[in-house]
């Protein structure tokens, strides 16, 4: 299952490269992440919300680093979900900021822990993928997650389906 | 607190519900004192936009005082301050808000996804307007929630009414954008479409850009008059007037030199067959406009014109005419206000004495009176032009 999106965003390669290097940060804009913890020789530990309140772990590895230009991972072997990605930067036209593109693939075990990956990446992995990309530039360039009434939790489209209210809820702030 | 809520189509209700909070470091709340009714509202009310839900709060057109402030906003603004808010949500931050797009902000609408499916691309959030556009509690309360604080509300800070400034949120801006987008020349003929309160700022404003003439084209006399009497604009009568006719016979058979659709979705047409075409194809929703105006505007407009669209569209039109915008060589301009761009030079013309916006106002009630307000306000009771809400009474 390969999931890509891109999106403009308006600061530059250098700054955005090191945003994303910070692989303990990535759980503020991707959802499904609880936890990404470096180990050190460009591996790193990653812990993906599950249903039932459990997780999915994985050890993960650095295959290409470019600075201000890209970054690729991929999961090592014997991983119990196997998975690569990779985020490229370039110059927008015009010096209007920088093009993020990124690229994730996972190879669904089968039986439960298969159906479990399978609801926790999402039926379009590119949808999930280009969430993500939505709250990494929302929190780049205003420090924040959009958060409205109808999607107290921010920009998540499988919840786009069912909406709150558009009037003030009692949500954790 | 109170807060007037859509239940459905053609049912507002004004109800108790939770006090809104920060939820966002760069928020402030702000204690509504004037509120008002838009044109765009109606076609909320009348079930036209899709993504309601029942209880959405309603409202984008509000003002008041700040009661909180988070602390990404704080170096902005102070509880205390008196302020008018923009109907668009914009960062700031974003390259179309640094464009000066701020009504195409990239970052305010969480449900980007769902606008993207519906236009291609996502536009801004705003506030009470379906949750395409964020799903935004709405300004028609007693309290907002106002996001990116920092960036949107104007501070009022001399003693003029909330009257003669609410209508910087929303119609005053959106009718100088519909003259602005039309390039005036000194001396050009601008026509009007919709003598609406936003209509009646499109002549104010054509004028005030150096248009030699604007003509209002609209049905209700009392509308045609406020435009004649409080702007000096030229009326045609649509119900009793070939208007494509008149409008050759003012201009020395060239047509307008720019035409502007302050009308949107829910136009009416002179014509009982046409009227009944769209009418029965958008409640059957196989059109989800009914577009008299703009294809009126589009066949009047002299060649090489501008036809600027400041009413409100969702969704597609049937019988759009095409081959007199392309043979004829027509620019199509457009879009939801960019609201922030223009309050602050706005409330100078207003403060100079060169603009008063409290001519449209023909109704002012309390917000438990909203129900009956929406009713008088889409039939045009009692020659109701612009209707202002007042939570405390």
């Amino acid at each position: 299952m390969e999931g890509r999106s891109a999106i403009t965003i308006n600061a530059s390669p250098d700054d955005l490269y090191a945003r994303w290097h910070e692989f303990e940060s990535l759980p503020t804009f991707m959802y499904h992440l609880e936890s990404v913890r470096s180990t050190g020789d460009g591996r790193s530990h990653w812990v993906a919300k599950a249903p039932a309140g459990t997780t999915v772990e994985w050890d993960a590895e650095i295959t290409e680093d470019v600075p201000g230009t890209s970054i690729a991972w991929r999961s090592v072997d014997g991983a119990s979900v196997e998975n690569s990605g990779s985020v490229r930067f370039r110059p927008a036209p015009r010096g209007q900021g920088t093009e993020v593109f990124v690229t994730v693939d996972y190879a669904p075990p089968g039986g439960t822990l298969g159906a479990m990956v399978a609801k926790l990446f999402g039926e379009e992995p590119g949808q999930q993928v280009s969430d993500d990309l939505r709250r990494f530039k929302q929190i780049v360039e205003t420090g924040e997650v959009a958060r409205s009434d109808g999607s107290p939790l921010g920009t998540r489209t499988q919840n786009i389906g069912h909406q709150e209210d558009a009037h003030p809820v009692e949500v954790d702030a | 607190m109170k807060a007037n809520c859509w239940m459905g189509a053609t049912h507002v209700e004004v109800s108790d519900v939770p006090d809104p909070k920060i939820l966002n470091p760069r928020d402030a709340i702000v204690r509504i004192t004037s509120t008002a009714i838009c044109g765009s509202d109606l076609h909320l009310y009348d079930g036209y936009i899709p993504t309601m839900e029942k209880g959405d709060i309603l409202g984008h057109e509000f003002m008041g005082e700040i009661v909180e402030v988070g602390p990404g906003a704080a170096s902005k603004v102070a509880v205390g301050d008196r302020v008018v808010v923009p109907f668009p949500i914009a960062c700031g931050a974003c390259l179309n808000c640094e464009r000066g797009l701020y009504s195409l902000c990239e970052n305010t609408n969480p449900n980007a996804a769902m606008a993207e499916k519906m236009f291609g691309f996502p536009t801004a959030g705003i506030f009470g307007y379906s949750h395409l556009t964020g799903g935004y509690a709405g300004g028609q309360a007693e309290y907002a929630r106002v996001p990116f604080a920092d960036v949107g509300p104007l501070k009022i800070e001399s003693d003029l009414t909330d009257e003669q400034v609410l209508f910087l949120s929303d119609i005053l801006p959106t009718g100088y954008m519909g003259a602005e987008m039309c390039d005036i020349e000194p001396g050009d003929v601008v026509a009007v479409w919709g003598a609406g309160p936003v209509g009646q700022f499109a002549v104010a404003s054509a004028l005030l850009l150096g248009a030699g003439k604007v003509i209002a084209i609209d049905r209700f006399p009392n509308r045609l008059e406020m435009a004649r009497t409080r702007s000096g604009a030229e009326i045609v009568n649509y119900e009793d007037t070939d208007v494509n006719q008149a409008l050759k016979e003012m201009t020395g058979g060239r047509g307008p030199d720019a035409c502007i659709d302050a009308v949107g979705m829910e136009a009416h047409h002179g014509s009982a067959p046409i009227q009944a075409y769209d009418r029965v194809k958008q409640a059957a929703r196989l059109e989800t406009e009914r577009p008299h105006a703009l294809r009126q505007a589009i066949t009047s407009c002299r060649n090489g014109g501008v036809v600027s669209v400041i009413g409100v569209y969702g969704g597609f039109v049937d019988k759009f005419p095409m081959g007199s915008v392309m043979n004829r060589g027509l620019t199509i301009r457009s879009g939801q206000c960019h609201v922030h761009k223009y309050m602050k030079p706005l409330l100078d013309h207003i403060e100079a004495g060169r603009i008063d916006p409290t001519f449209v106002v023909t109704h002012r009630l309390g917000l438990d009176d909203a129900p009956s307000a929406y009713e008088t306000f889409k039939h045009k009771e009692q020659d109701c032009v612009k209707v202002v809400l007042s939570p405390s009474g």
